[in-house]
């Protein structure tokens, strides 16, 4: 397994929250991809958006700025 | 074979439309099911479609973009899903068994209904709607355009009018999306609900329903969802409230490049060639004698359909000789739409439905109106 890194996760309610989120990075060259929603967590979605931790505001004002429904921020290790 | 029953399903599609398809079954997952790459593959392409969609119908909210199989499930999942005994509907007398049949049923339930009566040419008049308005109203029900005779209903004001009341007004665009613009948000829809085999040139198996915010439809069906595994009940947000189960992520993907189509030919381009040849059809079949055409020709804003009847004779009869003799594809019969034959005074004979898509030529056309004038002069001797 690959070694663990403290990141900041991002959870959906639905499946289209979770793909609207990775059409808006990839189209805004944001950092991150989608993962398995890690256990600990217990979401909507079973995707969630992984990306380092000091993205975490540049994520936000994007997600802000596009309205989309996230359900949650988190920063863990996985 | 003159391919003439574009209403019931179109038959050609573009190439892009087919290799969406095959490329998706080369390279799709589960859509929801899963993070790797086949699974975001099908992600991304439905949640593409979803926002093609909304952007196509004049909507914000991709989310709220739901996928069905036709539009039949979609009408049976807004239907079943709003309304409760007690409540009353309007509807119309152009509707299709996919819109009647499950007012049917709720009908059996305690919902009361009324139906804005069609005259001999099928035309309604606006004002009845208001006239049938009940304290215990919730909605107005009704088609774009009659699948038989292709008369338009004018949704808009339609739409303001229920609007006005405080009613929801649900849509069934089967025989418009794809041919005349849609704006949800202008023409106050609260649902929409659409097929994408026909005028959206997908696959069969591909349809959907667009929902205004704020609207929130009772699941059908429940069950797998992607999302929420240990809750017991099906998860409330749209669109995984309303879509159980696996989607078909093959034909969406069709589905997608068929939108795409139509937004580089260009809607107007579209509705324009079907309407030319649908125009020069009926100018050719109105005056063979023994003739009947049906619906309302003032006006060519209305769907790219001509029904007709050869004297007396039997719709089937025609229908046959016309593939049999003619190569020419058309519907008879009564076209799931009971109570427009009823209005027309056609349930016994049924009528012969000619309906044309863009890549119909001129040609064609033109052989179909010949072939009629010989099938009348034929009955004759």
């Amino acid at each position: 397994m690959r070694e663990k890194r403290l990141q900041l996760i991002i959870t959906f309610h639905t499946t289209a929250g979770a793909m609207a989120m990775d059409k808006l990075c990839r189209q805004s060259g944001l950092k991150g991809r989608l993962i398995p929603v890690p256990r600990q967590l217990s979401a909507g979605c079973g995707m969630a958006w992984c990306a380092p931790v000091e993205e975490r505001h540049r994520l936000r004002d994007a997600v802000g700025a596009a309205g989309l429904n996230v359900d949650d921020y988190y920063e863990m290790m996985v | 074979m003159i391919y003439l029953d574009h209403a019931a399903t179109s038959f050609h599609k573009p190439e892009s439309v087919i290799h969406g398809v095959a490329d998706a079954m080369r390279s799709m997952g589960n859509y929801g099911r899963g993070t790797h790459d086949q699974s975001l593959t099908a992600g991304r392409t439905v949640y593409e479609t979803r926002a093609l969609l909304a952007d196509f119908f004049g909507y914000s909210r991709p989310d709220h973009v739901v996928f069905t199989a036709n539009a039949t499930e979609a009408l049976n999942i807004s239907i079943h899903g709003l309304f409760a005994s007690g409540d009353h509907i309007i509807t119309t007398d152009l509707e299709h068994n996919s819109v009647l049949r499950p007012l049917y049923q709720l009908e059996d339930l305690g919902v009361n209904l009324s139906f804005v009566p069609a005259d001999q040419k099928g035309c309604i008049n606006y004002l009845d709607f208001e006239r049938l308005v009940q304290p215990e109203t919730k909605a107005i029900i009704c088609t774009h355009a009659s699948n038989l005779t292709g008369n338009l209903l004018d949704i808009k004001r339609i739409g303001q009018m229920a609007r006005k009341h405080g009613l929801l007004f649900l849509v069934d665009a089967s025989q418009t999306a794809g041919t005349f613009p849609i704006h949800m948000q202008e023409m106050c829809l609260d649902v929409l609900c659409f097929t994408g085999h026909k005028g959206l040139l997908g696959p069969q198996g591909t349809g959907g329903l667009c929902i205004r915010e704020g609207i929130k439809i009772r699941p059908w069906k429940v069950g797998g969802s992607g999302v929420l595994t240990y809750q017991r009940s099906q998860p409330e947000q749209y669109p995984e409230a309303l879509e159980a189960g696996t989607l078909n992520g093959h034909g969406i993907a069709g589905l997608k490049a068929g939108i795409e189509y139509i937004s580089n030919v260009g809607l107007d381009s579209i509705r324009k060639q079907e309407l030319t040849l649908a125009k020069a059809f009926f100018e050719g079949v109105k005056s063979i004698e023994g003739v009947r055409v049906y619906g309302d020709f003032s006006t060519w804003e209305r769907a790219p359909i001509v029904a007709l009847n050869i004297g007396e004779l039997d719709s089937s009869e025609v229908s046959d000789e016309l593939a049999r003799g003619y190569e020419i594809a058309t519907r008879p019969g009564a076209h799931c739409a009971p109570r427009m034959h009823q209005a027309l005074g056609t349930v016994e004979q049924g009528a012969v439905r000619f309906s044309f898509s863009h890549f119909n030529t001129m040609e064609e056309v033109l052989i179909a109106a010949e072939a009629v004038a010989e099938i009348a002069r034929r009955k004759e001797t």
